[in-house]
């Protein structure tokens, strides 16, 4: 995994796309590897649905080369790339039924009729809408909607299959659910998908790999346990989950530097014990608390005007006892290991 | 206001089933078919066929010309040069109506502008030509059926294009992009995704187009020869002949004819996306 032997799926090499004075895609360098499951993860205006546009051909850089398996396709036409894309909106077409829908593309090779039908049937199965060929797409739900603008862009067994906030438009219980089964699809067919989401869960449960997106340019790639276990700016440590940043005099009391650093929430503990010598202990003052059922968020201020968020299970604990901790004096631990230093 | 609607088409369809006394000229109200018997008589049947032709050609003319600029105006054009060009397609629907078909008249006429522009490219050979047939032809554009068409296209137009516009406008961008994703060149898009889904747009506008052709009876005074169309036999029913239940029995033949290419309209599956 560490080391892909091939050439890469999809490969920028300097590409910038500016919109007059925006640079909506700044120099990004970036290498998604073959049959990977890839997030492109970022805020709304950070360019990631930009490079995914690039990458389908809808737009093209300003500067710089994308290579589709070792293929400079920078200034093809989205007709002229073997890469399909899932829209956000689905964008189905509204005249014709599901199964012509799905068979767009064969039509347009002029694939013959007999196995058009075929291989119509065999991705409906695979998408779970047996049956549904002869319905207008006005006529399914949201979720059926989906699985019919999958099935119509892997029917032509694209060498990338480019997927722009694919779930964005469902309810959550829906959405997780497609999570599991989008990564299922994913695993059957073996065809690299790159998708674009805001959602920093959905990357994190869904891919192999992360991107995080922020003003055009890219400030980590890594697995989902290495974006979120070692942010590398403190932009990645508080776009991925929670964290808390500690810098200056106070980082230096407690780790010897004075390099910023990141401590995940759930990673401190409240305790009442001495520590042993591979862990950080710090004292504070507990100023909130909120419980969350499953777990309780504090806010515990270490020093004048800095508080760290600290997250701790409600195993033993009731709302009244955690509750009743506001105002109270606490000691704060953590294992040093859990420390992140930030890079810039 | 339903009434007033529904009333006046009523009583048009009533006095359509009541005949005229030949002898006194006097309106016998009682129900009979024999006036519409006379819509069939050969004159009448002309009328009608030379009536429906003319809108035919003119709802044709105007969707292929109204498409292009109806595309441009929805997908390229910046959001000014939109509401300019929007301005500009309806700015002829603010002034008269008489005054546009007599321009058009002088336009037209054998010393008209039109002529002189013709005769400067040397194209009068051609207009001689095409002017020398029977049917479409005449001794000048005012006063030819072909003079009569451009003029209803340009009448028209803005009722074609509108529809049109609006119906493309509908077309989501990201249809198109999905159509050329999966492989379609912009022609292939074109046929498959953007015309069928402008096509109701197009019906719409056809309506306006057909109908208004059917019914009007200034354009065919003005401009043209001296063949009746069924809006001036219309008029001239109900005016000087006197004759109410011809005149609305006529009226009832276009109604009739759009029920029909409704229908077709409806059969070709114009409605379905809307």
């Amino acid at each position: 995994m560490s080391n892909p032997p091939s050439t890469p799926a999809i490969k920028f090499e300097e590409v910038s796309r500016h919109f007059g004075e925006i640079k909506a895609v700044d120099q990004v360098n970036l290498e998604v590897n073959d049959g990977e499951f890839f997030a492109m993860l970022g805020p709304s205006g950070s360019g990631k649905t930009t490079c995914l546009r690039m990458i389908a051909g809808f737009d093209k850089p300003t500067s710089g080369s994308i290579y589709l398996y070792g293929q400079d396709v920078s200034n093809l036409p989205p007709y002229d790339r073997n890469v399909n894309t899932v829209f956000q909106d689905y964008a189905l077409f509204p005249h014709m039924t599901v199964g012509e829908n799905v068979a767009y593309g064969l039509m347009i090779k002029k694939v013959a009729k007999a196995e058009q039908t075929k291989r119509v049937d065999e991705m409906l199965e695979l998408v779970q809408l047996k049956g549904f060929a002869s319905r207008k797409p006005s006529q399914l739900s949201g979720g059926q909607r989906q699985r019919v603008a999958l099935a119509r862009a892997l029917i032509n067994h694209p060498k990338v299959l480019l997927l722009d906030e694919p779930l964005g438009a469902l309810d959550l219980k829906l959405r997780q659910q497609m999570q599991v089964e989008l990564k299922a699809i994913q695993k059957r067919v073996g065809i690299t998908f790159i998708f674009v989401t805001h959602d920093q869960e959905e990357a994190i449960t869904m891919s192999d790999r992360i991107a995080v997106f922020s003003q055009g340019k890219i400030e980590q790639v890594g697995s989902p346990a290495e974006i979120y276990e070692r942010p590398a700016s403190a932009f990645v440590a508080g776009f991925v989950g929670t964290s808390n940043l500690v810098s200056g005099e106070i980082a230096k009391r407690i780790t010897g530097s004075e390099k910023t650093f990141s401590i995940r929430p759930e990673k401190i503990h409240l305790t009442t014990t001495s520590p042993s010598a591979d862990m950080v202990s710090l004292d504070g003052v507990v100023r909130d608390v909120v419980y969350l059922g499953l777990y309780t968020r504090y806010l515990v201020e270490i020093e004048d005007g800095v508080d760290l968020v600290v997250i701790e299970q409600n195993l033993k604990t009731t709302s009244m006892d955690v509750l009743s901790a506001k105002g109270q004096k606490v000691k704060l631990s953590w294992h040093k290991d859990h420390i992140s230093y930030l890079e810039a | 206001m339903l009434v007033v609607y529904l009333g006046s088409l009523f009583s048009l369809l009533i006095n359509s089933f009541y005949y005229i006394d030949d002898f006194s000229g006097l309106i016998i109200r009682e129900f009979t078919l024999r006036t519409y018997a006379q819509i069939f008589t050969p004159a009448n049947r002309e009328i009608f066929t030379r009536t429906a032709t003319m809108a035919f050609f003119v709802t044709i003319a105007s969707a292929v010309i109204s498409f292009p600029l109806a595309y441009y105006i929805a997908k390229y054009a910046s959001r000014r040069l939109k509401t300019w060009l929007l301005i500009g397609v309806t700015i002829p629907l603010w002034s008269s109506y008489l005054v546009r078909v007599y321009s058009w008249k002088l336009i037209l006429a054998q010393e008209g502008i039109l002529s002189y522009f013709i005769n400067l490219f040397g194209l009068s050979g051609f207009l001689k030509w095409l002017l020398s047939f029977e049917g479409i032809g005449g001794s000048s554009l005012a006063l030819s059926p072909l003079g009569m068409f451009i003029v209803f296209v340009y009448i028209w137009l803005p009722y074609m294009i509108i529809p049109v516009q609006t119906a493309l406008e509908r077309v989501p961008n990201s249809l198109v992009e999905a159509s050329s994703d999966l492989g379609a060149k912009p022609l292939q898009t074109f046929r498959t995704v953007i015309l069928p889904m402008a096509f109701p747009g197009v019906i719409a506008g056809s309506i306006f187009t057909f109908s208004l052709t059917l019914g009007d009876f200034i354009i065919p005074l003005a401009i043209g020869n001296s063949k009746f169309f069924i809006g001036q036999a219309v008029y001239s029913y109900q005016g000087t002949a006197g004759n109410i239940p011809l005149a609305a029995a006529m009226t009832i033949g276009p109604v009739a004819i759009m029920i029909v290419y409704l229908l077709i309209a409806r059969k070709l599956g114009a409605f379905d996306a809307l």
